[in-house]
């Protein structure tokens, strides 16, 4: 265990490292929950360790791990040492794992995305990590977005109540070499309203993409609004969207986004009203429809968009009323969804949803698990420190003086695995946070897959409207054709209703070009989602692997150490 | 431990003089008795020995737990002073559910019990020891319900009643407010140490029980991630979904691998600290014995003294009452001397015991210590090496996407 020769300053240091981490652990009894012992321990610690790892491989000593300063220096010194002298074979042992789990996440590509990043987004790193992963070909682009400083700003212009109107805003920094984007590095003041709309453009634009989900609205008091808490989990929340917006092969060169990231000042995209006052267009706007002073048919520009979330109440209507009688009249309609092998996709985007649902929730309970596990261990070290020293103030044999060694040494594997079981979990967390981020992403595919279905609704509508239309030209001009001379009503009347079937004409192109295009998108993001979710899938586990191999040896090393010191009692039991 | 601590001199002879003595007894085959709330498990005691004492040189009898108290209780009576080794707990709860691991701890601990006292170098030569080992049923019965059926206590407890109740009229009639305490500082501090080693060892115990149920609760966990898996591996198909049942497959099987280590742990951690505990908790109620002796000693060198005086007083008025009072004296001295006597025996036995004790203990934990650290050792090896053999596969897999 101790070294008998000196070996140089790096054994020396080495070796008062240890020391110092066993003494400093003996030194508080008293802590209960050991919190401030620990982080003593683990300042000091750090300070010995963060000089151990700039130090230089030194050729006569056993080959350590450096890791870089940010990941925890409590791992840096190999658990234990042979007496062997002989460096040439002190540590060859077959590739362990503890050498590697941190490669993953430490590789120097992904170090950029670290820096500057508020220590409270670790999890963040999975995400632009993932960008990396998946597009080899182009790791020289990136987009890199940090959301940070929320301040209480006023409402000074609408506020019918004085200082009433408070809002928050954060501030956007984007990080950039996007040719495109016209420029490096942005800095803009948004509020969660911005964020709103800027989802709102999107998804108008972008029909049949999976749009990432914007974080929710929450109907709260104004009080709960500023509380700390709140903003801090909507920053955060925030960060998360932007991140997932500029992971989007499509959507990170979006017009939209961009001018949210970097036009300073007011939002330059079109505010969407809300639902109440758009009904009340709507409402305006029936009766002239209905009287046929107003336009009946729905413009193309219109036509793109959905009727649902719009002002046109009748065309809300007609399509409502299309869409009953595709369910229960039991009419074919005259153009359904017959891509079979979109159907079968929804099932199984369906299958995977549940399923992903469930892993995400077991996922829940390993980490829960794993870190009772590592709370325990630690409590039952602390316990078992604090009778090492009763043993030894009130010893008054020399058995007890032994047992208290025993003690001490069980006591100081149990603190160190503790902080490994602890370290294990954090890094599961962020591995198993693959499964989450998925299930978030089903309401994008949900979405993309409604923009499909409301499209086909609308063609489907104008269909009927064309077909109906022509039934009536058809009476119309059987009834004047028994007149002799025809019916100048009915003729004129007839006139109309060519007019109106050319601009509904129009409208169907024009819809069924969009539904068209949806169907393409959907079908590019299909792709695209099996192929990045596979090697997402597969990092994961790559990563939740390796995570628990290392971690399991780290373990087992501080035990085998331990069953090693006591192995002279395992002859005297029967 | 089958072996007598001291072979020397003992009172038992063995039956060939050529070979050693050994009294080697076993406590196994629990069987579960009687319905309902009457429900008892019954153990059978299996004794081998050499000593001539003994009828048989081979005998099993069927006892019960109760008979085991009765046991305790007799040498605790009898063997003031020395730390009666512990019996593992009562627990009336749960005694209704009888689990496995519930029948296989208490038969551990009674065998410990009952060994322990073959090898205590005074203890084993206790003549009821030789009734427990060897006693048909029916006779174990009567003795068994004579002393627990009408006590509800155990005996000890009811004369620890007693006692006290005898101090307070004691103290009463002898216009005393504090009993006579011996002012021993090593003793003191001997007293301090138990009370305070109680709390930590509770503490330490209640601890390997939580780290018992982390590990079936992360087995669990596992299981339960396993399934999904496993599903989530059907759903996806192809290469991925292969390697994801896989994982699913390991998961359940590290699951029932950490099953295993939670009973190891318990055998062989949580309840070596639980006996740690009870051993403790037999010490303190030898001390309060050795209290209680020590001021019946004081109050019967009082009363001698009283007597002796009022003897004296006697003697000079030229009473015709001096034969009685000498009687009395004489009784009174006989009884002090004899607390007396027995009070050193206590706190000579007690020297010894503590000795022991703290010798015993350092192996006990030793070997408890050692076996959780080769547990754990050896559990997180099989989680690293299940685990390990994904990582080929998952190797394969990104090149074939």
């Amino acid at each position: 265990m101790m070294g008998s020769e000196n070996q140089g300053f790096q054994e020396a240091h080495l070796f008062a490292t240890r020391e110092e981490m066993e003494s400093l652990v003996l030194d508080d009894p008293s802590d209960h929950g050991g919190n401030n012992g620990k982080s003593v321990s683990y300042s000091n610690y750090r300070s010995a360790a963060s000089s151990l790892a700039s130090t230089t491989h030194h050729t006569l000593s056993p080959p350590i791990i450096v890791t870089p300063a940010d990941s925890d220096p409590l791992l840096v010194p190999p658990p234990y040492r042979s007496s062997n002298s002989n460096d040439s074979h002190s540590y060859i042992e077959p590739p362990s794992y503890a050498d590697v789990i941190f490669s993953p996440f430490d590789e120097s590509s992904v170090s950029e995305f670290n820096g500057g990043v508020d220590s409270n987004t670790n999890s963040q790193n999975s995400d632009s990590f993932l960008v990396l992963s998946r597009s080899p070909s182009s790791t020289s682009d990136y987009i890199k977005i940090t959301v940070s400083n929320p301040q209480k700003e006023q409402d000074t212009a609408n506020s019918l109540v004085p200082g009433g109107n408070t809002f928050v805003t954060y501030l956007i920094t984007t990080r950039t070499n996007i040719p495109d984007h016209g420029g490096s590095e942005f800095s803009v003041r948004r509020r969660f309203k911005d964020v709103v709309t800027l989802a709102d453009r999107l998804a108008e634009a972008y029909r049949g993409f999976f749009i990432p989900p914007r974080p929710d609205k929450n109907v709260v008091e104004s009080q709960v609004m500023q509380k700390q808490e709140f903003v801090e989990q909507r920053r955060v929340a925030l960060e998360k969207y932007l991140r997932r917006l500029a992971a989007h092969p499509v959507i990170r060169l979006s017009d939209e986004l961009k001018a949210f990231l970097q036009v300073e000042g007011k939002l330059p995209l079109p505010t969407s009203t809300d639902v109440a006052s758009r009904m009340l267009d709507g409402a305006v706007k029936l009766p002239k429809q209905l009287f046929g002073e107003s336009n009946t048919v729905v413009a193309p520009h219109e036509v793109v968009q959905p009727a649902k979330g719009g002002r046109d109440l009748l065309r809300l209507f007609k399509e409502l009323k299309q869409s009953v009688a595709n369910d229960w009249a039991g009419t074919k309609p005259p153009v359904v969804e017959e891509d079979k092998e979109f159907l079968e996709k929804k099932e199984w985007i369906h299958d995977l949803e549940q399923q992903l649902s469930n892993a995400s929730q077991q996922a829940e309970g390993i980490v829960k698990a794993q870190q009772d596990m590592g709370e325990t261990m630690g409590e039952l070290g602390l316990a078992f420190i604090k009778l090492t020293k009763f043993e030894n103030e009130e010893a008054m044999f020399n058995s007890q003086r032994v047992r208290a060694a025993d003690m001490k040494a069980l006591a100081t594997a149990a603190v160190k695995a503790s902080r490994f079981y602890r370290e294990l979990n954090a890094q599961t967390v962020k591995h198993l946070d693959t499964l989450h981020e998925y299930l978030g992403l089903m309401l994008a595919v949900h979405g993309a897959f409604s923009d499909r279905s409301s499209a086909l609704l609308t063609v489907q509508t104008l269909l009927s409207e064309l077909s109906s239309l022509n039934s009536r030209i058809e009476k119309l001009e059987a009834a004047s054709s028994k007149i002799f001379g025809g019916d100048k009503s009915r003729i004129r009347k007839i006139e109309e209703l060519k007019e109106t079937i050319r601009a509904t004409e129009d409208a169907k192109n024009v819809a069924i070009r969009e539904y068209e295009r949806i169907k393409e998108n959907n079908k590019i993001e299909l792709e695209r989602l099996d192929v990045e979710r596979r090697a997402d899938f597969l990092n994961m586990l790559k990563g939740f692997v390796v995570n628990q191999v290392g971690y399991a040896e780290k373990i087992s090393n501080v035990w085998a150490k331990v069953a090693e010191e006591t192995s002279g009692y395992a002859r005297e039991s029967i | 431990m089958e072996q007598p601590r001291s072979v020397s001199g003992a009172s038992l002879s063995p039956r060939s003089p050529s070979s050693p003595p050994f009294l080697s007894i076993s406590v196994t085959d629990p069987v579960k008795l009687g319905n309902g709330v009457q429900a008892y498990i019954s153990y059978r005691v299996i004794t081998k020995t050499n000593f001539t004492e003994y009828q048989w040189p081979e005998k099993f009898v069927i006892r019960r737990y109760s008979d085991f108290v009765w046991l305790h209780g007799r040498l605790f009576e009898k063997y003031k002073g020395i730390f009666i080794p512990p019996l593992p707990e009562k627990s009336a709860v749960e005694k209704f559910r009888f689990s496995a691991e519930f029948i296989e701890t208490r038969r551990q601990g009674l065998n410990s019990f009952v060994n322990r006292i073959a090898s205590h170098h005074e203890l084993h030569q206790s003549e009821d020891l030789r009734t427990f080992l060897q006693s048909d049923e029916e006779t174990m019965q009567r003795l068994r319900s004579y002393e627990t059926g009408i006590f509800i206590k155990k005996p000890a407890d009811l004369m620890q009643i007693f006692k006290d109740v005898q101090l307070k009229v004691s103290d009463v009639i002898l216009g005393k407010e504090k009993p006579v305490e011996e002012s021993n500082p090593e003793y003191e501090k001997l007293k301090h140490y138990i009370f305070e080693l109680e709390a930590h060892l509770a503490e330490a115990q209640k601890h390997a029980y939580r780290l018992v149920k982390g590990h079936r609760d992360l087995g669990q966990s596992l299981s339960d991630f396993g399934k999904v898996a496993k599903l989530l591996g059907a759903c996806e198909g192809y290469t991925l979904g292969k390697v994801f049942s896989e994982l699913g497959a390991k998961s359940e099987t590290l699951s029932i691998r950490l099953q295993k280590e939670a009973h190891q742990l318990l055998m062989n951690f949580e309840e070596p600290l639980k006996d740690y505990v009870r051993a403790v908790q037999s010490i303190k109620a030898t001390i309060r014995e050795r209290a209680n002796t020590c001021r019946e000693k004081g109050e019967l060198a009082e009363t001698m003294k009283l007597k002796e005086i009022n003897l004296g007083k006697l003697v000079l008025a030229l009473s015709d009452r001096v034969g009685e009072a000498e009687i009395e004296y004489n009784e009174s001295k006989a009884e002090s001397e004899e607390a007396t006597r027995r009070f050193e025996t206590i706190v000579r036995r007690m020297s010894d015991e503590i000795v022991q004790f703290q010798e015993q203990k350092t192996l006990d934990m030793g070997i408890a210590f050692h076996e959780f650290a080769k547990g754990q050792s050896q559990l997180a090896n099989s989680i690293a090496n299940a685990w390990r053999s994904l990582l080929p596969k998952l190797e394969a897999c990104s090149f074939t996407q």
